[in-house]
């Protein structure tokens, strides 16, 4: 049987792994989505699962094993998923709009540009 | 008492987090939250020219949780379209009409929009008063609009728009 810290319970340990596998999991889905999709509008939805269910359950995997390991509540862990949840969404909006202007400034450019020469030619 | 306490809610919540980041409930600690919660407040109130109160807390609570659902049953549909879905994304713009215009209920309804995943904010626009919003894989925008509309805006107009119904 494997090593396990010597005071955590094993009906503790199992939720523990457990957790600390589908958060791995679900940032390996999210990193991979950032990678793999085509263009900057998708790509922008690919971490967004790692920032809510994959830190979830490591927080929540964190909360359960110190709780278990020090004998005492350790739910600190709580002002993580509050900041996260307060700070994530701001940066995303941010990035989000940054975006749709760059797009939109370069089509106006081009646009503009066109229509240089379309009056060129007709001169 | 309000001169002193100008938002118990900020002041209780500073409390509760001096308390979490120390660990610790002893007298000491107390103290020195309460004192970081009363004057906290007072010299950040310029900065914040929005007061609102929660009026409904148990419609809140509820929001809350569906949300929480929301955001696990969203990841779980983004993986799958990250992992398995072959064929074009259909990614879309949409826009919603919004009728909440409480600054304190915009900013609620944009932080749980975000942390969904397959859904960003872009902005609202002013004309109009609509909500830009980015769609990862849309297969019907009226449902969406439905969906914003029942699910998150009547809520928040329930909780920081009541009384002006």
């Amino acid at each position: 049987m494997m090593q396990l810290p010597e005071s955590l319970p094993l009906w503790l340990g199992i939720p523990v792994v457990l957790l600390l596998l589908t958060g791995s999991i679900i940032t390996l889905i999210g990193a991979l989505g950032l990678y793999r999709l085509p263009n900057f509008y998708q790509r922008i939805h690919g971490p967004a699962i790692t920032i809510t269910f994959g830190a979830g359950c490591f927080l929540i995997a964190s909360m359960l094993y110190f709780t278990g390991l020090e004998q005492r509540p350790v739910v600190h862990e709580l002002l993580i998923t509050a900041f996260v949840l307060l700070t994530a969404p701001v940066s995303a909006m941010l990035i989000m709009r940054a975006a749709v202007y760059r797009d939109l400034r370069n089509e106006r450019k081009g646009k503009e540009l066109s229509e240089n020469l379309h009056d060129n030619m007709h001169q | 008492m309000s001169r002193f306490l100008p938002s118990p809610i900020l002041s209780l919540t500073l409390l509760l987090i001096w308390l979490l980041l120390n660990q610790s409930i002893a007298p000491a600690h107390i103290l020195f939250g309460s004192v970081l919660a009363l004057v906290v407040p007072l010299y950040t109130a310029p900065l914040q020219p929005v007061h609102s109160g929660i009026r409904k807390p148990l419609v809140l609570f509820r929001l809350l949780s569906w949300s929480l659902v929301e955001i696990i049953r969203s990841c779980v549909n983004v993986s799958r379209i990250i992992l398995f879905q072959r064929q074009q994304i259909n990614s879309q713009f949409i826009r919603v009409p919004l009728d909440l215009r409480n600054p304190a209920g915009l900013a609620v309804l944009s932080c749980l929009i975000n942390s969904t995943p397959g859904t960003v904010w872009v902005e609202i626009i002013p004309e109009t008063h609509e909500l830009s919003l980015h769609v990862f894989d849309l297969h019907d925008a009226a449902w969406w609009v439905a969906t914003i509309k029942q699910r998150y805006e009547q809520p928040l107009l329930d909780i920081f728009e009541a009384e002006a119904k």
